[in-house]
C-alpha cells in the first residue's frame, strides 16, 4: 500500500507522519502517532469510542481516512488536560465516577466537549441526544451525563470557553 | 505471510473441563470454537488463520484458502432443534440426565431436573393457576472494547500472552492446554479490559496467535472486527420458557412447573440449569417441578453473560406473578412480600437463605417516592425482582508497603468495574492509610497467586478478602516491629490510625507511625509484605427489586422510559457511587434486552445484524435516569467489611420490570422478547 506524508497539527503541536492510503485517521493516531487515547469499537461509525474534533467539527475517526488530515487541526483525549491540570468535564467524570470499563471515556469526553464548546448550558435532554452517537454498555448513562452537566456548571462558573 | 494454522495445530485429545467463572467449560470444545475441525457448526465459525506482516497481505493470503463446503440442513430455533426430525448438530450426542439414556441421539445436550413436593396435588386443589410459555431472544453481552491479543512464542519455548480479558489465570490454563504447552511457560498479561459481562471469560483468539506465533517465530497480533465479535463470540441463550404457578384465594404459591429450554449455541453449555435454580429463589414455594434443557443449535457458543440464565427464567416467573397480581386485584409488591424468602427459607438446590434481604428490598421499593407517585396519565408501571447467587472461590492479593509508608495492593483479577478502588479502600481502611497513599495493580500469572476469573459477582468478596487478609498480616507484622523496637509484648501492641501504639504502662513512648516503621524496616526484618492465598467462602446471594415507568407512542410503537428505580440488597456498599454505577449499568443492558437487542438470522442460518447499527443496545438518549436505592439491612458476616457480590443481579429484574409495564398499555400479556416498536405495534393492532 502506498504511503503519504500528512502534516497536521494535532491537540496543538505541528506533526508529520506517513499513512496508507486506506489507512483510517483512528489508526495513523493509535500506530503512527502513539496517541492510543482514541479506541476502536466497532470501525463503523456506530459507537463513537473514536470521536476526535477535527477543526472544531466532532468526528469518528474510524471512518475518516488519514491523508483527509492534511492540514487539519485535530483535537484529541490526550489534548484535553492541561499538563496535570484536568480539563473540568475529566475532572467531574472522576467526581461521579462516570466510568467502569473506561473504554468509551474518551471518546464521551472528547463528544462532550465539543458539545459544550457550543453550547455551554444544555439541558439533560441536549446532553442525552448530542452523546446518543458514543455507546456505553457499563454506566447506564446517568453519571455520565450528570458529570457533563456538573462540569458545564463548572464551565459557566470559571466565565471560560470550554 | 508468514504461517497459517487449522485446528490439526491443537491439541484435541483430552476433554477435560475446567473451572471458568461460574461453570465448567470443556477445553476441547473451547478449541473447537476456535478453529472447526471437519464441520463448520455456525456460520462465522473460523477454520483458519494466517500470520503476515501486513493486514492486507493477511487478507490476501485468507482469499487463497480454498474451503470445500458440502452444504448440511441447520437449525437456528431452541423448540426446532428438539423436535425429533431436527437436523442434528452431533452424531452422537445422548442426552445427559435422563435415565434410562435415550437410545437415539438429539441435539439436547442435557437435561437437569430440581424439584420438591408434590406438584400434582398442589395444581389439582388450586384457587388460581397461571401459565404461559415466554421468550427470549439471544443477546450479546455488547462490551465496547473488541477482543484482541498480542501473542509471542520465545524461542526457549517461554510465552507470554498480552490480552484483555476477565482472568488472566483462566486464558493460560485454556492456551496452554490447547497448545499442549506446561502451564508454566506461558505467561499471561493483563491489559486493561473494556467490558466483558461474562464474555471474557474463555478464549478465542489467545490459542490461535501463539500457534501462529509458534509456526512463524514472531510475535502475532489478533484483533476481531465488531462483526466478528457478533458472529463468532458469545452472546448468551435465547429461551423458550414453559411457566406454570399456583396459588391459593390468599395469593400465597404453593406450587410451580417450568421446562426451560435454552440455546447452547453450537457446543454444550447453556446455563439453563442456572435459570431453574434461580427462577424461584426469591419465593418461598412448597412444590416445584423445574425442567432444564440444554439444547445446541447452528448458532455462536454461548458464553457466560452478567448472571447468566438468570434474566430469562425471571422474565417468565415475574410476568406469571404479575399476572397473578392482576388475577387476584393485588398490588405487585404485597404479592411478593407475601411470598417471598425470609431467613430460614430453603431454596430448590438446598441453599438456606440467611437474612429477610429481599422482603427489605421489596420494603425499600414500596416506600420509594417512586412507587408513591402516581403512574403519570397515558403511562404505565411495571414492577419486578430478581435473585443471583454470587460466588467466592480462589483469590490471592499481596500487599506492599514501600519505605515511605505507602502500600502497594496486587490484585490478582483484572479490574472490570472500578475493582482496584475498592481494593485500594479495604486496604486503606486496615492499615489506617489514607486512601491516597494506597495504590492497587493487577498483576501477571507469575507476579501473584492463582486466582478465579473476574466473574460470579466474586472479586470485591473473594479477592477483597484475600485484600483485608493481606493488610491484617501487614498490622500483625507492624505490631511485631512497634513491641520489638519498644522491647514490649506484642500483645501490648495496638494498631490504629496508621500507628503502633504502646499500651505497657511502664513505657513512656510515642505511637510509631506506618511511615517511621517503614523508615526502619531493615533493621526490624526486612521489607514489610504479604501475600494471601485463599477459598473464599459464605458469598451471599442478592436481591433485587425495580420499578419501570413506561409510556408507548402509538403510532410506531416505540416504547419510553420515563422513570426507573432500582432497590438492590447490596450487603454493604464499599464504593457507593461504583455500586449504583453496576446497577444503572445492569438496568439498562436489561431494557435493552427487553426493547430491542436481539440475534437476527435470515433462511440460510446466517445472521443478519451483526453490527452496531442493527444491533440496537440503548444510547444515552434512549434512557432516563436511573435512581438506585442500596438496601444495607443485611451485611454479609462473612467478610470483613460486609460486602457481598453486586454486580449481576442488576439485570435480572428489569425484563419483566419492562414486559410487565408494557403488557398493561398494550392489554395484552406480552410474552416474547424484544418488544420492538413492530411487535408493539401488532399487539396492539391486533388486542386481545
Ligand atoms: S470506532 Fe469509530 S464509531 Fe466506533
Ligand atoms: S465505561 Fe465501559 S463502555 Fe463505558
Amino acid at each position: 500500500m502506498s504511503r503519504v506524508r500528512v502534516e497536521a497539527v494535532v491537540n496543538g503541536e505541528p506533526v508529520d507522519f506517513l499513512a496508507g492510503s486506506g489507512q483510517s485517521l483512528l489508526d495513523a493516531l493509535r500506530d503512527e502517532l502513539h496517541l492510543t487515547g482514541s479506541k476502536e469499537g466497532c470501525g463503523t461509525g456506530d459507537c463513537g469510542a473514536c470521536s476526535v474534533i477535527v477543526d472544531g467539527r466532532l468526528v469518528c475517526s474510524c471512518l475518516m481516512l488519514a491523508p483527509e488530515a492534511e492540514g487539519r487541526r485535530i483535537e484529541t483525549i490526550e489534548g484535553m488536560a492541561e499538563g496535570s491540570n484536568l480539563h473540568p468535564l475529566q475532572h467531574q467524570f472522576l467526581e461521579h465516577a462516570a466510568l467502569q470499563c473506561g473504554f468509551c471515556t474518551p471518546g464521551l469526553l472528547v463528544a462532550a466537549k465539543a458539545l459544550l464548546d457550543k453550547n455551554p448550558n444544555p439541558t439533560e435532554e441536549e446532553v442525552r441526544y448530542w452523546l446518543a452517537g458514543n455507546m456505553c454498555r457499563c454506566t447506564g448513562y446517568d453519571k455520565v451525563i450528570r458529570a457533563v452537566l456538573a462540569a458545564a456548571a463548572d464551565l459557566r462558573q470559571e466565565g471560560q470557553p470550554a | 505471510m508468514k504461517a497459517v494454522v487449522t485446528s490439526a495445530d491443537f491439541n484435541l485429545a483430552d476433554n477435560e473441563s475446567i473451572e471458568a467463572g461460574e461453570s465448567a467449560t470443556a477445553v476441547r470444545d473451547v478449541a473447537l470454537n476456535c478453529l472447526a475441525d471437519g464441520k463448520v457448526l455456525y456460520a462465522g465459525h473460523a477454520v483458519a488463520a494466517v500470520a503476515a506482516t501486513r493486514p492486507e497481505i493477511a487478507d490476501e493470503a485468507l482469499e487463497l484458502i480454498r474451503v470445500e463446503y458440502e452444504v448440511l440442513p441447520h437449525v437456528i430455533d431452541v423448540d426446532e432443534a428438539m423436535q425429533p426430525d431436527a437436523p442434528l448438530l452431533y452424531d452422537d450426542m445422548i442426552t445427559q440426565g435422563v435415565t434410562p439414556a435415550p437410545t437415539r441421539p438429539s441435539n439436547v445436550a442435557k437435561k437437569t431436573v430440581f424439584g420438591r413436593g408434590d406438584v400434582q396435588f398442589a395444581f389439582a386443589s388450586a384457587a388460581h393457576v397461571i401459565e404461559r410459555t415466554y421468550r427470549t431472544a439471544a443477546v450479546h453481552q455488547g462490551y465496547i472494547e473488541p477482543h484482541a491479543c498480542v501473542a509471542s512464542y520465545g524461542a526457549d519455548g517461554q510465552s507470554t500472552v498480552w490480552c484483555s480479558s476477565q482472568g488472566q489465570f483462566l486464558v493460560r490454563a485454556l492456551t496452554a492446554k490447547i497448545l499442549n504447552l506446561p502451564l508454566s511457560d506461558l505467561k499471561v498479561i493483563p491489559a486493561e479490559i473494556g467490558g466483558g459481562f461474562g464474555g471474557k471469560t474463555t478464549v478465542y483468539l489467545e490459542p490461535v496467535a501463539l500457534a501462529l506465533s509458534r509456526k512463524s517465530g514472531r510475535p502475532v497480533r489478533m484483533v476481531m472486527s465488531r462483526e466478528e465479535v457478533f458472529h463468532a463470540s458469545g452472546p448468551t441463550s435465547g429461551s423458550s420458557i414453559d411457566v406454570k404457578i399456583a396459588a391459593d384465594e390468599s395469593g400465597r404459591m404453593t406450587a410451580a412447573e417450568m421446562n426451560l429450554r435454552y440455546q447452547a449455541g453450537a457446543f454444550p453449555g447453556s446455563p439453563a440449569h442456572l435459570g431453574a435454580m434461580t427462577a424461584f429463589a426469591c419465593y418461598d414455594v412448597e412444590n416445584l417441578a423445574l425442567n432444564a434443557y440444554d439444547v445446541v443449535s447452528n448458532r455462536p457458543k454461548v458464553a457466560a453473560y452478567r448472571a447468566p440464565g438468570a434474566p430469562m427464567s425471571a422474565f417468565a416467573v415475574e410476568s406469571a406473578i404479575d399476572e397473578l397480581a392482576r388475577e387476584l386485584d393485588m398490588d405487585p409488591l404485597e404479592l411478593r412480600i407475601l411470598n417471598g424468602v425470609r431467613k430460614g427459607s430453603v431454596t430448590v438446590y438446598g441453599a438456606k437463605v440467611h437474612s429477610d434481604g429481599f422482603i427489605d428490598t421489596l420494603k425499600a421499593i414500596r416506600d420509594s417516592d417512586h412507587y408513591k407517585s402516581d403512574v403519570p396519565d397515558g403511562q404505565a408501571r411495571g414492577v419486578a425482582a430478581g435473585f443471583w447467587f454470587n460466588i467466592g472461590g480462589e483469590s490471592s492479593a499481596a500487599v506492599h508497603v514501600d519505605e515511605t509508608g505507602g502500600a502497594t495492593v496486587v490484585s490478582s483479577n483484572p479490574d472490570i468495574g472500578g475493582s482496584r478502588a475498592s481494593m485500594a479502600m479495604m486496604a486503606a481502611e486496615t492499615l489506617g492509610l489514607p486512601i491516597e497513599r494506597v495504590r492497587c495493580t493487577v498483576a501477571d500469572t507469575t507476579s501473584i497467586g492463582f486466582s478465579g476469573s473476574t466473574g460470579g459477582s466474586r472479586v470485591t468478596f473473594a479477592t477483597g478478602m484475600a485484600v483485608t487478609q493481606a493488610a491484617e498480616k501487614v498490622v500483625e507484622d507492624l505490631k511485631r516491629r512497634a513491641a520489638e523496637i519498644w522491647e514490649c509484648d506484642a500483645g501490648h501492641v495496638d494498631w490504629r490510625d496508621g500507628a503502633a501504639h504502646c499500651l505497657d504502662p511502664s513505657k513512656d513512648v510515642k505511637p510509631l507511625k506506618l511511615q517511621s516503621l517503614a523508615a526502619k524496616s531493615a533493621k526490624t526484618g526486612g521489607p514489610i509484605a504479604a501475600e494471601v492465598s485463599i477459598n473464599a467462602q459464605g458469598a451471599a446471594p442478592g436481591f433485587g427489586v425495580h420499578i419501570c415507568d413506561l409510556e408507548i407512542d402509538r403510532e410506531t410503537g416505540r416504547t419510553t422510559i420515563t422513570r426507573y428505580t432500582a432497590a438492590q440488597d447490596v450487603g454493604r456498599a464499599i464504593h457507593p457511587s461504583y455500586v449504583e454505577g453496576q446497577l444503572q449499568g445492569g438496568v439498562a443492558q436489561g431494557v435493552g434486552w427487553a426493547l430491542n437487542e436481539e440475534y437476527i438470522y435470515n433462511m440460510n442460518g446466517v445472521l443478519e445484524n451483526a453490527g452496531f447499527l442493527d444491533y440496537r443496545m440503548p444510547v444515552a438518549s434512549d434512557l432516563p435516569m436511573i435512581d438506585t436505592i442500596l438496601v444495607e439491612t443485611a451485611p454479609n458476616p462473612r467478610h470483613p467489611y460486609g460486602a457481598k457480590g453486586v454486580g449481576e443481579v442488576p439485570i435480572v429484574p428489569p425484563l419483566a420490570a419492562v414486559a410487565n409495564a408494557v403488557s398493561a398499555i398494550v392489554g395484552k400479556r406480552m410474552t416474547s422478547l424484544p418488544l420492538s416498536p413492530a411487535v408493539v405495534t401488532a399487539a396492539m393492532e391486533q388486542g386481545d
